[in-house]
């Protein structure tokens, strides 16, 4: 617990997300995490069965976006910074990683590490890695990351990495699931290329169908990979997911929905494990545009919204309420003793009248693409919005296309995120003004000028409180409403053991299930 | 045989014709869809700067005919091109779904065309008994059930107690016994699902012959009512019956995705719906293309098939 735990997300296409990690970087070695449990043991065949994966899965790591690429990538290619299942930073392929101003990093690459290829892995081609997402061309998702390096240059066994201005979190950044560390020729990567110096080799791959993997015998973690092959398949329907498990067709699956895991728990066939993180559902409101516009209209909706009966009802009691707040209880900053927003359809109405209105009629679009049971929650809070003089007309969209015709084309809607492992990462990307991903199209003067300031404030008080004031402001002046934090929850065979802390800064232990679990 | 030689050129060249309109009209939908293949790929993520870059590099600028022209001529040549979302070559990508597809719509046909038939004749011999409205009712059952409510029961009944696998799981190099073994559940969902349709035809063709006076004349003369309805009957009674089958065998190749997606059986039906929604359009292309081949050329067996089954049309022709 402790602090930092994770959650960076994403949203699930894909998206850039943050940072890595989350926490304190210490520099502790991933041998501190071993004790749980029972010894692992070395052998057998892991398959694990995901509810993602489709059959234009691309290999390039700047287009990754789901969970299956992204835990097939974590099979095959390490990181220059890997976040613990403390949500903390450890060394991976950077050996380690200093810096004298916060604005130029040095980052040690770890030397006898060889691809699978059998090829070394140099400091050369950690920079193809890097700037394989940077520059005009770059398609990449975490293109943005790299808009305030100015230079990546290699330095002896060292890269170094300039920014226009010091950024503390930078290493988080560079924790992210996009930055597989490839081979790189005249300094650019191959993108269609499998060949990475992660824990297994890739034996066969059919997008959208399955990848097999052996287990790479060179591997320089010791301590890590124990199965002597990985089969990761999709299995797209949740049911056939879960027959898949109950029949022993898989060991692993991700994604239970939350009405059939009672059922699943009651055969006793399997292992539910339920990890609580930073990730959300959202709804986003228009700031721009009338209603939404006033203040008190958007507060009088957060207070129509019934967050408890979300929890059970949407997550079916797997997550917790939220107060409107992108920064969860993971976060190092998580400001605690906010007033909390309960169902309260007086102060709703108080809010309206200090609006100027007697009752409100609003749209809301939804669609499952956005979360599962979106469509559900959309009726909830209609339901619980009536109660309060506000009518809600739910339009209910098609799931195909919804991010690109409803996202962030209508002003009210509903939407997702991983969550960031970092505070700075998480405002920055979803609430600063004028970026990609505001979605509410949010302008906050003092909370923009916040956001620059803590970038660099190196007092660990004054930003502390700093971060505080700026989730007072998204909470109670945002236009995203926020009503609960959902965990990640999967299901495993009886004789699959894991460390006694699974990672929540991602789904399936960071998506490093591959390399941190095994059999018993 | 002359004339059948030049009737089955006749179809080609219709069937053709046919598929050339089909290609315009492919191209034509798939322009409607919202949204373009840099957006799909970029999902949320996408930013003007990003989604620009990412068209350029895939030729979307380019206008639609001339994009269109490209394409036909190199799918005429053999070439689909590369999908534009991975950069795979199209023909790759579909060449083990489309042999997925058509071993289990072959598996399938299989078991649903002989079970179909010996049912629709036994239902005629005996119409009006307890085997026939039985017989009639059990299909019935079968296909006004939604098809992944079937493979649902099957999973229950089969895969849970452990006889069968829940989920297909096979590659070129799997034997073939173990292919009918993995498959055998989607096999016999599709055979519930298309057997019904088969047996009444069968069964409706038969008795609507068993009414005509050379039957009466067979009967009279003294023929065994089994003799009747193989030798005398279902020749006559082939024309219908081998058109739906064409039509089945053609929903096997087309239409199972749910069953796919049920299975988990890497066939072409998954590989389109994920290409739709991608907006990978050169491989729905490219798909639509065949499933449209696969209609023309059943159709054109169906009809060819049913000439050759009956003497007068041969002679005409």
């Amino acid at each position: 617990m402790k602090n930092l735990t994770n959650r960076h997300g994403v949203t699930r296409r894909g998206l850039m997300q943050g940072a890595a990690a989350l926490g304190a970087a210490g520099l502790i070695l991933p041998a501190g995490m071993r004790k749980a449990h029972a010894e692992p043991q070395r052998g057998g065949t892991f398959r694990i069965g995901i509810g993602h994966g489709s059959s234009t899965d691309s290999l390039d790591p700047g287009l990754w976006d789901n969970l299956y690429v992204q835990v097939f990538a974590a099979s095959r290619h390490n990181q220059l910074i890997e976040v613990n299942n403390e949500g903390q930073l450890v060394p991976e392929i950077a050996e380690s990683w200093d810096s004298t101003d916060g604005a130029t990093w040095v980052f040690k690459i770890r030397e006898g590490v060889t691809f699978h290829s059998g090829k070394t892995v140099t400091p050369e081609d950690v920079l193809a890695s890097l700037n394989h997402h940077r520059g005009e061309d770059a398609t990449s998702a975490i293109k943005t990351f790299f808009d305030p390096v100015t230079d990546i240059r290699v330095d002896g066994q060292n890269v170094v990495v300039t920014l226009d201005a010091p950024n503390g979190d930078f290493p988080y950044l560079m924790s992210d699931y996009h930055l597989a560390i490839m081979p790189g020729t005249d300094g650019r990567i191959d993108p269609t290329s499998y060949d990475g110096c992660g824990p297994y080799v890739v034996e066969s791959y059919e997008p959208g169908v399955q990848a097999s993997l052996t287990r790479n015998p060179d591997y320089w973690k010791s301590d890590r990979a124990h199965f002597d092959r990985v089969e990761i398949l999709s299995i797209l329907d949740s049911t056939a997911r879960l027959n898949a498990l109950m029949t022993g067709g898989v060991d692993l699956i991700d994604q239970i929905d939350p009405a059939t895991i009672g059922m699943l728990e009651a055969r006793g066939t399997a292992r539910i494990l339920s990890i609580p993180g930073n990730a959300h559902y959202v709804f986003p409101m228009d700031s721009r545009e009338a209603p939404f516009s006033d203040n008190n209209v958007r507060l009088a909706l957060k207070y129509a919204i019934d967050r408890e009966d979300m929890v059970d009802k949407i997550l079916g009691g797997h997550g917790a309420v939220s107060n409107d707040n992108p920064i969860g209880p993971a976060n190092r900053y998580f400001h605690a003793e906010m007033e909390a927003k309960t169902f309260d359809p007086d102060r709703a109405r108080y809010h309206l009248r200090e609006a100027g209105m007697d009752s409100l009629n609003v749209t809301l679009h939804v669609a499952d693409a956005a979360f599962s049971g979106a469509v559900d929650a959309g009726a909830l809070f209609a339901e619980t919005a009536r109660q309060c003089g506000i009518n809600i007309d739910l339009v209910r969209e098609p799931n195909d296309g919804y991010w690109d015709n409803v996202w962030m084309q209508k002003p009210f809607v509903a939407s997702y995120w991983g969550g960031r492992a970092v505070e700075d990462q998480m405002f920055t990307t979803g609430y600063a003004s004028g970026s990609s991903w505001n979605d509410s199209f949010w302008e906050h003067e003092r909370f923009n000028e916040l956001l620059v300031r803590a970038r660099s404030e190196i007092d660990e008080d004054l930003r502390r409180e700093m971060y505080h004031e700026m989730q007072q402001i998204v909470s109670f002046e945002g236009s995203v409403i926020i009503p609960m934090n959902n965990n990640y929850v999967m299901a495993t065979a009886l004789n699959v053991a894991t460390p006694e802390r699974i990672s929540a800064n991602w789904n399936l232990d960071g998506f490093r299930c591959v390399e941190r679990w095994w059999f018993t | 045989m002359h004339a059948v030689l030049k009737m089955i050129a006749q179809r080609l060249a219709l069937g053709a014709l046919t598929l050339f309109v089909v290609s315009i009209v492919i191209f034509g939908a798939t322009e409607l869809l919202p949204g373009d293949l840099a957006s799909a790929i970029l999902g949320q993520s996408a930013t003007p700067e990003t989604l620009a870059a990412l068209r350029a590099q895939l030729g979307l600028n380019d206008p639609a005919p001339v994009r269109y022209w490209a394409w036909l001529t190199g799918a005429l040549q053999g070439d689909f091109g590369v999908s534009l979302a991975t950069r795979r070559p199209i023909a790759d990508m579909i060449e083990q779904r489309l042999g997925n597809t058509l071993f289990l719509a072959l598996y399938a046909a299989a078991l649903a065309v002989p079970l179909a038939l010996v049912l629709g004749i036994l239902a005629a011999l005996w119409r009006n008994t307890i085997f026939d409205r039985v017989a009639n009712a059990g299909a019935l059952s079968a296909i006004s059930f939604p098809e992944f409510f079937v493979a649902y029961i099957l999973v229950l009944w089969l895969a849970q107690s452990g006889y069968f696998p829940s989920m297909v799981r096979i590659s070129p190099a799997s034997s073939l016994a173990d292919k009918l073994y993995m498959s055998f559940l989607p096999a016999l969902t599709l055979t519930l699902v298309v057997t019904a349709h088969m047996m009444r035809m069968t069964r409706a063709a038969i008795i609507n012959l068993m009414a005509s006076p050379y039957i009466e004349m067979a009967r009279l003369k003294g023929a065994s009512p089994l003799r009747i309805v193989l030798r005398h009957a279902l020749p006559n009674a082939l024309a219908p019956i081998i058109n739906v089958i064409a039509l089945n065998l053609a929903y096997l190749i087309t239409g199972v995705v749910v069953v796919e997606v049920v299975f988990v059986y890497p066939g072409l039906g998954q590989l389109m719906v994920d290409s739709v929604a991608k907006r990978d359009i050169a491989v729905v292309q490219a798909i639509a293309l065949i499933f449209a081949s696969a209609y023309v050329l059943l159709n054109l067996t169906a009809d060819v098939l049913s000439t050759l089954t009956n003497p007068r049309l041969m002679k005409r022709g």
